[in-house]
């Protein structure tokens, strides 16, 4: 059969299905198993109404139990077991097998490298692009152009910054945008200031806020003042020694770029430089989450109450000074929740590695490295392994999740 | 808030310009690919495409029109004249330099009268037409070659489309690939949906013991990475038989979109007025016809959102498809997984990848733009706050 045919037929099966499903359930119910009517009618439509939720309920719960927690439990035991020896228990085998993996140690580095750096931009710029675009007259034009590579697939979007990464041999037209850029380089004073002055500056600035956030959390510990529990303690310690690590790796890149011998009027295989290529990539998912993050922070921004900016402009605050102290402290938790959403992005990033370099010269990252064992070394044990590491690291925005969601529903 | 104390022309001015150099920065990328998929494969490997709305250089070989047929005697010595761009069958062009050696294809200025030795002449204008004298002997053989530096004026083609909508060549076509993508699509748009509505309602309006437990479910359920779900599922498929294929997919996509598309419709249900699912309770309607005829019709921006999301994730997707979907055979190919493997055999055919990446593309840009508002409505309720 046509595979159209087979989706035309699939659509009326599967919504005709379910429609009938749930119409005839309900009138089994109504009229055959407990019927309104006869001496026991009131109490029959109460038996009626506590089982119908069930039948409301059945088809999701079968598919979400069948397609996602099913998976969770048999991805834990396959992570246990041994495919080659024919299924074996092997306890942690396989993930020890794995921690000595070079491939394995560099996806870990590299999605670490993701996890700061993708939701961090991309916030910054979709918070950026929604305070700019707020009250000018062709703000919502501009948003929504900001806004438009949400709908390009990962596979497109990789295809377009391949483009803009092209190299051609040196005497030959870049067709690149970078290339044909860094072709503009010579080495003069330009140079400097564009390639090592100006990234010294902003990685500096990157420093400065990690070492201030880092300060805000052990201010109180360093004060001495009301400190609450022993856990929250743990915590802002815990964020503190986050940002000194920050910072360190800041400086010792500033060192780094500084002293770098940059290898002008030669066209560069940006793809290839290892390490560096690292953030061509996250390049391409910081243009794609932006958008997102500036919508939903517009939204947050828009719900400011209008009286607490004009108490600030009255009291002489400059325009900087409404934005990081009056506006972004009244939208930090919208600011986490894009903050978490994009995370959550970040670490099932699959396709932009596979298509754009396929995890070679140190790009690879944990989804397609699973993928890799997977399908390609055909090792289920170490792929369900690395499955699980993903789930591991996921789970504290899930467990946070459903706290909130709990929460509020009280 | 613009006429209060403290608004200053030139902030405003630096407004309006950071973020158009956002906007232009933000756009610079897909524009490309766009200019792009309409050059032809010289175009794009002689220059960037953002030299495309302005005229070319290129180093063209012509070679002079064959003797034996084309010459006419003036005098003692024999003419052959025409012009280059004639049978190279482009008119727009205009010469600045050229030469007849490949060793000096800058010899000569436009208009100017190349000496080749013993009498024998060759003039090329501007325009391209030429004037080729010599004796007997000189003007005999082959068509003297001509290299020339030619500027071109911007040119657009829709070669590219063609070849890769309505040549039909399996590897390069996009054809099969896009009906292939449409068939995924759909059914994995519209089957989540339906389940996902009357699970929605269940959860919002009816009271039931452990419904704050579901709930909870369904909140974890949303971020479980469906990497986990790969080996397990395809196991699964292969051992009833479905194996790889439509069906799987479809199924699959169901059961990763669920999450979502219960969170997202639950929440919009819970927001419907409560008065008017009691009336109608009180006025004797069963369950059944309350959500058909009254909270359906109502959660029709939910609903929009959701298929939205849904469609443009499956469109878009390339994981699920190539492990649930496509064989060995690679009938079943969808166009994500098409790009990849073009990247793989066409990796420096731009003019291929280009329109092919556009093809792709550009169903989900009009879907982007007809429904933003749902989108934008959908992202807000999604995201967990």
């Amino acid at each position: 059969m046509h595979p159209a045919l087979l989706g035309l037929v699939t659509i009326v099966l599967g919504v005709g299905g379910c429609l009938a499903y749930f119409y005839f359930s309900n009138v089994v119910l109504d009229r055959f198993i407990f019927p309104a009517k006869g001496e026991n009618a009131g109490r029959n439509i109460n038996r009626a109404n506590m089982v119908r939720p069930w039948l409301f309920l059945f088809p999701a719960i079968a598919a979400l139990g069948l397609y996602l927690g099913y998976p969770v439990v048999e991805t834990l035991r396959l992570s246990l077991t041994d495919r080659f020896a024919g299924g074996a228990f092997v306890g942690l085998d396989n993930y020890w097998q794995m921690f000595g993996e070079p491939k394995f140690r560099e996806a870990m580095r590299n999605n670490m490298l993701w996890l700061i750096v993708v939701p961090a931009a991309s916030t910054a710029f979709g918070l950026l692009a929604a305070q700019l675009t707020d009250r000018i007259a062709w703000g919502n034009i501009a948003k929504s152009l900001i806004f438009m590579p949400m709908a390009i697939s990962f596979v497109g979007a990789s295809v377009i910054f391949k483009l803009i990464y092209d190299a051609r041999p040196a005497e030959s037209a870049q067709i690149g945008v970078l290339n044909a850029v860094w072709m503009q380089f010579e080495g003069g004073f330009g140079s400097l200031l564009l390639l090592k002055i100006l990234p010294a500056i902003i990685v500096l600035g990157f420093a400065g806020i990690v070492a201030y956030t880092g300060w805000i959390f052990i201010r109180p510990l360093v004060k001495g003042s009301r400190t609450g529990g022993a856990l929250v303690v743990v915590g802002r310690v815990f964020v503190a020694l986050v940002a000194a690590w920050l910072v360190w790796e800041a400086v010792t890149t500033i060192a780094t770029v500084l002293t770098t011998e940059l290898d002008y009027g030669e066209p560069q295989q940006w793809l290839t430089l290892t390490f560096y290529n690292n953030f061509f990539l996250m390049v391409v998912l910081i243009w794609i989450q932006t958008g997102f993050a500036m919508v939903i922070l517009s939204a947050a921004l828009r719900g400011i109450p209008e009286e607490t900016i004009e108490a600030a402009i009255v009291d002489g605050a400059s325009p900087f000074e409404i934005f990081f102290q009056i506006k972004v402290p009244q939208i930090m938790p919208t600011i986490v929740v894009v903050w978490t959403t994009i995370t959550l992005v970040v670490l099932k990033v699959f396709d932009i590695v596979y298509a754009m370099t396929n995890g070679q010269w140190e790009t690879q990252v944990l989804a397609n490295y699973m993928f890799d064992k997977l399908f390609r070394a055909n090792d289920w044990g170490v792929g369900s392994a690395s499955a699980i590491i993903i789930m591991l690291l996921v789970s504290p925005i899930l467990v946070w999740n459903v706290y909130t969601a709990r929460k509020e529903m009280r | 808030m613009d006429n209060i104390a403290g608004h200053k022309p030139a902030l405003t001015w630096a407004v309006h310009i950071s973020v158009l150099i956002l906007v232009l920065a933000w756009l610079f990328p897909t524009v490309g690919l766009f200019v792009s998929s309409f050059r032809t494969a010289d175009q794009i490997s002689s220059s960037g495409w953002w030299a495309a709305l302005f005229p070319t250089e290129q180093n063209e070989v012509y070679r002079a029109a064959d003797p034996d047929d084309n010459r006419v005697a003036d005098g003692d010595v024999f003419v052959v004249s025409g012009n280059v761009f004639e049978e190279a069958g482009a008119s727009e062009k205009t010469i600045s330099v050229w030469g007849t050696s490949s060793r000096e294809i800058s010899a000569y200025e436009a208009g100017e009268t190349a000496d080749l030795g013993d009498g024998e002449t060759l003039t090329l204008g501007e325009g391209g037409a030429y004037e080729w004298r010599g004796n007997d002997d000189q003007i005999s053989g082959r068509g003297q070659r001509i290299f020339a530096t030619v500027t071109a004026p911007p040119e657009f083609t829709l070669d590219n489309y063609e070849n890769v909508l309505l040549s039909g060549n399996a590897t390069d076509g996009m054809t099969k690939a896009f009906f292939n993508t449409l068939t995924v699509t759909i059914p994995a748009t519209i089957i989540p949906i339906v389940i996902a509505a009357f699970a929605a309602y269940a959860l919002a309006w009816m009271e039931f013991p452990g419904r704050a437990l579901l709930i909870a479910t369904v909140v974890a359920l949303l971020v479980v990475p469906l990497q986990l779900a790969l080996i397990p599922l395809l196991k699964l498929h292969l051992g009833i038989g479905i194996g790889k294929g439509y069906l799987g997919t479809w199924l699959a996509h169901t059961g990763f979109g669920l999450p979502l598309a219960i969170y997202l419709l639950r929440n919009y249900m819970v927001g419907l007025p409560r008065d008017l699912i009691e009336n109608a309770r009180v006025d004797g309607a069963t369950e059944f016809q309350i959500f058909t005829r009254l909270i359906l019709p109502l959660s029709f921006p939910a609903l929009a959102s959701f298929a939205i999301f849904q469609f443009l994730w499956t469109w878009n997707d390339l994981l699920v498809a190539k492990v649930f979907l496509i064989d060995a055979t690679g009938e079943t190919t969808v166009m994500t997984n098409q790009i990849v493997e073009l990247l793989g055999t066409r990796g420096g055919n731009w003019e291929i990848l280009a329109t092919a990446a556009f093809v792709s593309i550009a169903v989900p840009l009009i879907v982007f733009f007809a429904m933003q508002r749902y989108l934008v409505r959908g992202l807000l309720a999604g995201s967990v706050k």
